[in-house]
């Protein structure tokens, strides 16, 4: 049976954690950024069953320091998901974090205008409620 | 030389149309593409022993039953493509490669995109393609890791691609526009063009609105209805039809991700192993195509399959296409149909629209835009967010 997605008041679509995922989720209610360790070939991001490269289970959880930088972006000035057309203009980014392993998420904090490749950012949080989803600003 | 086996012999093509005058299940859409493309072929329906499509709605599960049983063939190799963009093209090399393995001997390529009708009391809203891309169900990675972030739809992925491209490469806004703006001087002569009365300049296109920083309006293709369909079949009895049969002499196709946010490195597309298994197997250097046939969501996607294809040096891509005109008329004829930036995206029939032109001059067919020499071309499809690339070396008989 397939549940609709459910949004955060403002409008966000919420993220359903799963079993697999639910550590990385927990830990951002925490105020933490938690990505799995392979012990071979280190870091990876999605959460997975399995380590992407190897395949193998006996990867670990660790906490990261958050710190990262842009590795590409842009502005979405329409709204191209209607259930965010409060939040433009949106900016969308990879960033790459120090541990290697890249994720999308959004920089908040600054002028759309401001953000470049290469901008040193870290992670912040945002509560939606049910779920907190990862940002990232500015570095301090 | 490459693979001779089999043969592109006829096809039909529906106008990319916003509005859908006559709606249709997917089935019934099938069922006037085959045979409009049989005619055109001038094969009978009793040949066919071959079917590949995409998804159609009306039949989630079990797709190539339900259109074997509608169409009333009895098939001994059936396909279901399902990768995006690049699906139309990579429904093509399979259907010639069943055939070359002697499989099947006549294969119908059916690519429907209309509008079903609406039932009595159904909400025509939710009729509306969503813009997760079905990547919202529970458990998958896009709807916990992209879609929140508002990485839905193709444009702020391409976007993504073309930043970096610009960061990378120094391509500039001027250079990512000309595709738009020679690809459209194609289209004006194309009669099926959703654009074919409206020619655009550069200025135009960079006075389009900001999307998705860099993509203006005018670089993104027009959302459509449409519908294509394409007749292979086996030399031999390509050699007997009433068109130039076009050999299918080289294919390659590559996929390493779904989404953008898993691209190893975003300036460079999986464009580049499809073509060089491509023309490794036609045996051909890509100085003897007389026309490429993109495939063109955005305009960074035509600029990157350039490069990345082997047509042109990597970074050298933005001056290339400011050197040279790619319209039909021009020095390096790309997307003589105008591509989908000109035509008009036909839903998935987007994607058939790339063989379909190249088809078309192969055999002599495309009226006004016309290449005087017109015996060798290189398509491609390209799906998911930047993720899936299939190439197609196609030599007329």
């Amino acid at each position: 049976m397939r549940v609709e997605q459910p949004y955060a008041e403002g409008g966000r679509p919420i993220p359903r954690r799963t079993p697999t995922s639910a550590p990385h989720f927990e830990a951002a209610r925490e105020g933490r950024l938690r990505i799995q360790r392979c012990p071979r070939d280190g870091f990876f991001f999605y959460p997975r069953s399995r380590c992407p490269d190897c395949l193998q289970d006996d990867w670990a959880w660790q906490d990261v320091n958050g710190r990262g930088a842009v590795y590409s972006f842009t502005v979405d000035r329409v709204g191209l998901d209607p259930a965010q057309r409060d939040r433009l203009p949106l900016v969308v980014a990879i960033v790459e974090l120090e541990e290697g392993p890249r994720l999308t998420t959004n920089i908040v904090g600054c002028d759309a205008e401001a953000v470049c490749i290469g901008m040193s950012v870290e992670v912040t949080f945002e509560d939606l409620g049910s779920e907190t989803l990862i940002q990232f600003r500015p570095a301090a | 030389m490459g693979k001779r086996s089999a043969a592109l012999v006829g096809f039909t093509e529906w106008a990319p149309q916003r509005k859908w005058d006559r709606p249709m299940f997917g089935l019934e859409a099938c069922a006037q593409l085959a045979a409009e493309a049989l005619a055109d072929a001038g094969i009978d329906k009793g040949e066919v022993d071959g079917l590949v499509s995409g998804a159609l709605q009306e039949s989630p599960l079990f797709a190539p039953l339900a259109l074997a049983e509608y169409l009333r063939i009895q098939t001994n190799f059936s396909e279901l493509v399902d990768i995006g963009g690049a699906s139309s093209a990579g429904m093509i090399w399979r259907a010639a490669a069943a055939i070359e393995i002697g499989l099947c001997d006549t294969v119908l390529v059916l690519v429907p995109s209309t509008p079903a009708p609406i039932e009595s009391g159904g909400d025509v809203a939710k009729m509306v393609m969503p813009p997760y891309l079905m990547g919202d169900a529970w458990g998958s990675p896009q709807g916990q890791f992209d879609i929140p972030y508002g990485l839905v739809a193709a444009a702020p992925s391409f976007a993504m691609v073309a930043t970096r491209y610009m960061d990378q490469y120094g391509v500039k806004p001027e250079q990512l526009a000309k595709i738009a703006v020679d690809q459209r001087n194609s289209a004006l002569k194309n009669p099926k063009a959703v654009f074919k009365d409206k020619p655009i300049t550069v200025e135009d296109v960079l006075a389009s609105p900001m999307v998705c920083d860099p993509v203006h309006l005018l670089e993104m293709v027009m959302p459509c209805f449409g519908g294509g369909a394409v007749v292979l079949t086996s030399a031999e009895r390509a050699a007997k039809t009433r068109h130039r049969p076009v050999f299918l002499s080289g294919y390659g196709e590559s996929i390493s991700h779904k989404t953008v946010s898993y691209m190893r490195d975003l300036s460079v597309t999986p464009a580049k192993p499809a073509a060089d298994k491509a023309f490794g197997m036609a045996g051909m250097e890509r100085s003897a195509v007389d026309l490429c046939s993109f495939y063109d969501c955005f305009t960074i996607t035509v600029l990157a399959t350039l490069e990345d294809a082997g047509f042109v040096a990597k970074g050298q891509g933005g001056d290339f296409v400011e050197e040279h005109d790619l319209s039909f008329a021009g020095d390096f004829p790309l997307n003589t149909h105008g591509g989908q930036l000109g035509m008009g995206q036909g839903g998935s029939a987007g994607g058939l629209s790339h063989v379909i032109d190249a088809l078309s001059q192969l055999q002599g067919r495309s009226g006004d835009r016309q290449l005087p020499k017109a015996d060798a071309a290189y398509v491609t499809g390209v799906g998911g967010l930047m993720a899936s690339n299939v190439g197609l070396v196609m030599e007329g008989a």
